[in-house]
């Protein structure tokens, strides 16, 4: 029913498909807004398809293997190149799918939601425009296999997610969060690539399959690892470089903001990627304990620092980005568990299910928290305020809106039958097994955040009708319609957290976790 | 020694854009700044492909003999590409920050802060 030459080609009409839309975008609006409109939610839907496409690929026959310029897709080594993969090769496993699958859900849910937030700005179309490039960026940067090829990707998401912050302008505020935002992702960016230049340097190869087998482990690649790794958590806003996370979150428009949200957690993808895939090979040389518990006191920092800072503040949306720092947090204290484990008999035990569970909390965190950043965004887009202390009495006149807040804030709490419980769960029941003591600080957290959460319900939506707001309705249907996307698979992930488990999270932890596999789907035979 | 040199020139323009950016108010002056980080890693890119002797790695009648390394020339290519963008963007917000603020010193980015 799908022509076979969609199928064959997806992993390169998963990129080509958001960028020329992206740059038709401008050309478009000239036939009318609403034209212009329909064809940027026209191309994120395509852009789902596809990632449905190759996630059904990836999980019926195995990693898929795209080699761009070769007389078929499999050919990885041009004969002549001496055996080095020369040419740029998009490997997608089960983790890239999986990341995939997000990024093209929220974005096609964004892209529905601001068709209507978005419509008393003026240069729609190129929010529009970019919208679609920090989705090219976000995917490129999951499915490539290329080192450098990464850094181009990851380069598109801060120039397309930076502009995006500024959008609004808001008398400069926006464009100094922004300015934060570029500035912080630009010297990121350079650190990574020095990174890269250092591994070249060495193995001759961009082929993170290549790079992998000839890993020696040398001074040089214990620099490049921590500075990728510092870079990379820099951009996904770990403590203690989260700094740039209140502003950028805080000032863009929502609709951005739950879409950098996800910008973040492909960068997170990066960090477990290179740990996983290019330095996997080395576990004689290199101690993994101390290398997970880094990334677990990273995590449990992340944790408990965004909850506390995040629970004086009395701005929405800089409350809710202090929340997706602390939740960041869950998902580094699951892998760094697994890596912790890595090689060991306990792995299998419980090591993969710390794993899975942090990797099913990116999947839960990308809906719930862009469910909550898009309630934001509908009140604000009502009220005008995004101030707390001025908000009041809205549940009688957003019900809609109430509802999905409940919702994302009953599953950023871990509380049943949402799917943050689901994946919190999971943490809680393998890192108590690994150290009691991270479960429980982790359990705290989660108490911290639902007390949080009780308070911001409490102050925007109960109490008597505010004289200011008799004027507030519900919002426009597709913003409605983009929250209920999301609300709906919220709510599904957490009544069916088993049946999404094993058939997408599980294969995507595995994956990561198998790092031979990995290189022999690129290089054959190993 | 003598074949360090470029990357010894590597770190003096890096730390030189690092002071600027950490050291200086304007905001013109931390995107020069950042701009020459950038330009350190271009050169530190393009020095690792060099080879002593080596020909321009154009195959069509090459003369026999080391080439220099073609890819770090293009990744070089392409962050020149990138610089420029990032540049221009970081610039636009610095021209809008200047327009809203009268001023284009980071002293006046305060409003953020709580």
């Amino acid at each position: 029913m799908i022509p076979e030459i969609i199928i064959r080609n997806a992993p390169a009409l998963l990129i080509a498909v958001p960028m020329l839309a992206a740059f038709v975008t401008p050309v478009i609006a000239k036939a009318g807004n609403g034209v212009m409109k329909a064809w940027a939610l026209l191309a994120t839907a395509v852009t789902a398809a596809i990632a449905g496409i190759i996630a059904w690929q990836v999980l019926d026959f195995g990693t898929i293997i795209y080699t761009f310029g070769a007389a078929a897709p499999g050919l990885t080594i041009p004969l002549d190149s001496g055996g080095i993969p020369v040419r740029i090769i998009f490997t997608i496993d089960a983790m890239s799918a999986f990341m995939g699958i997000i990024a093209a859900i929220s974005g096609f849910a964004v892209c529905l939601y601001a068709i209507a937030s978005e419509k008393r700005q003026t240069g729609q179309e190129m929010f529009f425009a970019l919208l679609l490039l920090l989705e090219v960026g976000i995917l490129g940067m999951v499915s490539t296999g290329d080192l450098f090829n990464f850094f181009v990707f990851l380069e598109i998401n801060s120039i397309a997610g930076a502009a995006l912050v500024s959008y609004r302008i808001r008398g400069g505020l926006s464009v100094e969060a922004a300015m934060k935002y570029g500035f912080v992702s630009t010297l990121g960016g350079l650190i990574v690539l020095t990174a890269i230049g250092l591994l070249y340097g060495q193995y001759g190869a961009l082929n993170m399959a290549m790079v992998a087998t000839r890993m020696q482990f040398t001074v040089l690649d214990g620099i490049a690892l921590a500075m990728l790794v510092t870079a990379l958590a820099m951009k996904s806003g770990a403590v203690p470089m989260h700094f740039w996370t209140p502003d950028a979150y805080g000032l863009a428009p929502s609709s951005v903001t739950a879409f950098l949200v996800v910008a973040s957690q492909a960068s997170l993808y990066g960090v477990f990627r290179i740990v996983f895939t290019l330095y996997g090979g080395i576990v004689q040389t290199l101690d993994w304990t101390t290398v997970g518990w880094i990334v677990i006191v990273l995590g449990v920092l992340s944790m408990f620092v965004g909850v506390t800072m995040a629970i004086p503040q009395h701005d929405v949306k800089r409350l809710m980005a202090y929340h997706a720092v602390s939740q960041t947090g869950y998902m580094l204290l699951g892998v760094g568990v697994g890596i912790a484990l890595l090689g060991t008999a306990s792995f299998d035990t419980y090591g993969i299910v710390a794993m899975e569970g942090g990797i099913f909390h990116i999947f839960n965190h990308a809906m719930y928290k862009g469910l909550l950043f898009l309630t934001a965004g509908a009140i604000i887009y009502r009220t005008g305020t995004s101030d707390l202390n001025r908000m009041g009495g809205l549940g009688h006149s957003m019900k809609w809106t109430m509802l999905f807040f409940g919702i994302g804030a009953l599953a950023i709490a871990g509380i049943p039958p949402f799917n943050g419980f689901a994946s919190k769960l999971m943490i809680y029941e393998s890192v108590y097994l690994f150290n009691p003591l991270l479960a429980v600080i982790a359990m705290v957290v989660s108490i911290l955040t639902l007390a949080s959460f009780v308070k911001v319900f409490h102050a925007m939506f109960m109490g008597p009708k505010l004289p200011e707001f008799a004027e507030v309705q519900e919002v426009p249907a597709p913003m409605l319609l983009g929250m209920g996307l999301l609300a709906v698979i919220v709510v599904l992930f957490g009544v069916f957290p088993d049946q999404v488990v094993a058939g997408l999270v599980e294969p995507a932890a595995r994956a990561l976790a198998d790092q031979g596999a990995y290189i022999a789907s690129v290089l054959g035979g190993a | 020694m003598i074949a360090n040199l470029p990357f010894i020139a590597v770190t003096v323009i890096a730390l030189i854009g690092i002071v600027v950016i950490l050291t200086r108010k304007n905001l013109v002056k931390m995107v020069m700044g950042l701009s020459l980080i950038e330009a350190a890693v271009n050169l530190f890119l393009v020095s690792l492909g060099y080879r002593n002797g080596g020909i321009a790695p154009i195959f069509t009648n090459a003369p026999a003999g080391e080439m220099v390394m073609p890819t770090v020339q293009a990744m070089t290519l392409t962050n020149i590409v990138i610089g420029i963008a990032t540049t221009a963007l970081l610039l636009s917000f610095v021209m809008l920050v200047y327009r809203k603020y009268g001023s284009a010193d980071a002293g006046v980015m305060r409003r953020l802060k709580e």
